[in-house]
């Protein structure tokens, strides 16, 4: 149905709350925004509880301005602070159990693909280093062994932040944090490597510095899935309450960790890159038109 | 495979002609799958359900069943099972003791989730020290979560509850998953006579739309669009909304029952509804007690049974009806800590008649004569024990 689904039955536009009718009317249904345009369309996702100068709120907000099918998308978290963000965008927003995103993801894509063979249905997986990597770690695992297609997005704040501070996995080696008293006692766990040996498709490790370039990211990894498989982003989203970054230098962090274990990374098997290359060429033949 | 066409439940639950067969409890549970249009089913091994998830598998690669899977572990099988019907397919899995207990998390939501969905739940030693054997102490931890609990007696019992499982699950009115329980092996592995309606029919597709609760698909309009999600705050609206919610889904449960009548003949069976003294039991205890009650009255002695079919919702009103002149009750259980001798002496005004047992723990057999001693005892006959070395 997608497009249809949004759209308000005439008659009923004055009994739909102001909000729904401005993202009927601007928001980026339908259309092709693009990440330079913020401010000029109604956004996904506008007010949300996260902290002040928090970088994950400021990659969510990208996030939801990359999707290419935002009227046939469907968004999965977990317990964190991702989540308060995501259950107030106007996406379909499942919350399930702790860690459980991507096994809910593989039953729902799964269910969406045999009920729906000929639309796309794009499920993404956005959850924490906690919920992915330690918690749900095996549920990850086996969504990219079993080839399921859809894209799993770790917002990477290397550190439990919705409860408290407490050291994740991929939490840097010798940070001190809540519940690693002496400093974390191992290395932050290579994901990126993980999801290329366990067989995502496409795989990318990026800091949020370049809006278009988050964009691009999402939106390759969001159309590699529909056709592939698995697809990966690692994305750093720093925490600056529990690790004390100054809310004027969350940007300046986010380049320093760019400089240094958060280089922009991109791989993708072969096929991907030919689909990607055609899918783009055309796009752009598309805007010169 | 042969062609299937789709049928009303009404006609395949209570009209079809049926066949006799000779299949155990791990068949019959394929058995309702296949006749139930099931779209997709997921499997993780543990003993003694792996067996009835192998012939789902069995179904899957003959064109039954749509998508199947083995999973990661249980907490992943069952998630993605409420994956898979928040997206609009009619799931089904199973799984046994441990395996219950890891997947427990999930599936305790799902209620809250409003997942129409079948479990069936082969029942197996959960404590230490690791046994295989079956003990139905896991029930007690679904009781108290939402979901709709049946517990077979037997083959046919496992057949007709998972395929009106499906129907009664997905009513508008329930909307919550169902749990077929069965004894491991007593009934999985064992083979029993089961009635059933042909192969070359099935029931109707889910329709995901004729629900309290849409699927997660992005077609039903209006799009959701929660700027304020009002739940997991702290605030009086969102204690105020999940207490509403609990209340519903507790509701809906209630609501079940009338279905489970319709399609199961009741909440509970009666032998003898005279009887001075009652055998109540559920599962395998019940075909145990049909026996106690099958000698005690060759004996001349007036007792009766009450098979409890429906756990969840629970027959209190039929129970307390039904032994309001009953001078004892006795309550045989495959586990060690009664959970039904305690539902049965909270739905009677008087409580002091039910006698606590016998019960059977650690996967042992259930003696129809550990039944008789406590109805002799009922009857105040002395009998003399004979000890045969």
């Amino acid at each position: 149905m997608g497009l249809e689904y949004v759209k308000i039955s005439p008659g009923f536009e004055k009994y739909m709350p102001r909000d729904y009718v401005d993202l009927v009317k601007f928001g980026p249904f339908g259309k092709k925004v693009d990440v330079m345009q913020l401010g000029q369309f109604k956004e996904l996702v506008e007010d949300h509880p996260m902290c002040a100068g928090c970088y994950m709120a400021y990659f969510i907000r990208i996030f939801y301005t990359a999707l290419p099918n935002p009227e046939d998308t469907i968004v999965i978290g977990t317990a964190g602070c991702a989540r308060l963000s995501l259950s107030q965008a106007a996406v379909p927003f499942v919350y399930g159990n702790y860690g459980d995103t991507n096994a809910v993801a593989s039953g729902l894509k799964r269910a969406l693909s045999i009920r729906f063979p000929d639309k796309h249905k794009d499920v993404v997986v956005i959850a924490g280093d906690g919920g992915l990597i330690d918690i749900g770690f095996g549920m990850t695992m086996h969504s990219w062994f079993r080839k399921e297609k859809f894209t799993t997005i770790m917002v990477d704040n290397e550190v439990y932040g919705n409860t408290g501070g407490q050291e994740s996995g991929m939490s840097p080696k010798g940070v001190q944090l809540k519940m690693a008293p002496l400093g974390k006692k191992f290395d932050k766990i290579n994901a990126v490597e993980l999801a290329k040996v366990a067989g995502c498709v496409y795989v990318a490790r990026l800091s949020p510095t370049n809006p278009k370039r988050i964009a691009k990211t999402v939106r390759r990894a969001i159309l590699a899935a529909r056709h592939f498989g698995p697809t990966f982003i690692h994305a750093y989203t720093s925490c600056n309450i529990e690790y004390s970054i100054p809310t004027r230098e969350v940007l300046a962090d986010a380049r320093n960790r760019e400089k240094k274990d958060f280089k922009f990374y991109e791989w993708m098997t072969d096929e991907v890159k030919e689909f990607l290359e055609e899918v783009e060429r055309k796009e752009r033949e598309e805007v010169k038109r | 495979m042969p062609e299937q066409r789709v049928v009303e439940p009404e006609y395949l639950l209570l009209e079809a002609p049926r066949e006799r067969k000779f299949i155990t409890g791990s068949q019959a549970f394929a058995e309702a799958v296949k006749r139930a249009n099931v779209d997709v089913a997921i499997a993780y091994p543990i003993t003694p359900q792996s067996e009835t998830m192998h012939l789902v598998g069995d179904l899957y690669a003959q064109g039954y069943v749509k998508d199947y899977y083995r999973a990661e572990e249980e907490y992943g099988a069952m998630s993605a099972i409420a994956g898979a019907v928040r997206g609009g397919a009619r799931a089904f899995s199973a799984t046994s003791g441990p395996g219950l207990l890891r997947g427990l998390e999930a599936i305790v939501s799902w209620p809250g989730h409003r997942i129409p969905a079948v479990l069936g739940v082969m029942t197996r030693v959960v404590n230490a020290p690791l046994s295989i054997q079956p003990d139905n102490v896991e029930i007690a931890y679904l009781l108290h979560s939402g979901l709709i609990v049946l517990h077979a007696e037997n083959q046919q019992d496992v057949f007709d509850f998972t395929l009106a499982g499906f129907v009664i699950s997905e009513k508008v009115d329930v909307y919550l998953p169902v749990v077929v329980a069965t004894e491991g092996f007593f009934v999985t592995h064992a083979k029993g006579y089961v009635d059933l309606p042909p192969e070359d029919m099935k029931l109707p597709p889910r329709d995901p739309y004729k629900a309290p609760v849409p699927p997660t698909d992005c077609e039903i309009p209006p799009a959701r669009i929660q700027r304020d999600a009002p739940v997991q705050k702290s605030n009086f609206m969102s204690y105020l909304i999940h207490a509403v919610w609990q209340q519903e889904v507790w509701s809906a449960n209630k609501r079940a029952a009338k279905w489970i009548k319709h399609y199961l003949g009741g909440l509970i069976e009666v032998v003898n509804p005279d009887a001075e003294v009652f055998i109540v039991a559920s599962g395998c205890a019940a075909a145990q007690g049909r026996e106690a009650q099958r000698y005690a009255t060759m004996e001349g002695l007036n007792v009766g049974l009450v098979k409890v079919k429906s756990l969840r919702p629970f027959p209190t009103d039929e129970i307390r009806e039904v032994l309001k002149n009953a001078k004892a009750v006795i309550v045989p259980e495959h586990n060690i800590v009664g959970w039904l001798a305690k539902e049965v002496k909270a739905s009677i005004p008087n409580s002091g008649i039910v006698v606590d047992g016998p019960r059977v723990y650690g996967g042992m057999t259930l003696p129809v004569e550990l039944i008789m001693d406590e109805i002799y005892k009922a009857f105040g006959i002395k009998k003399e024990k004979k000890t045969v070395v």
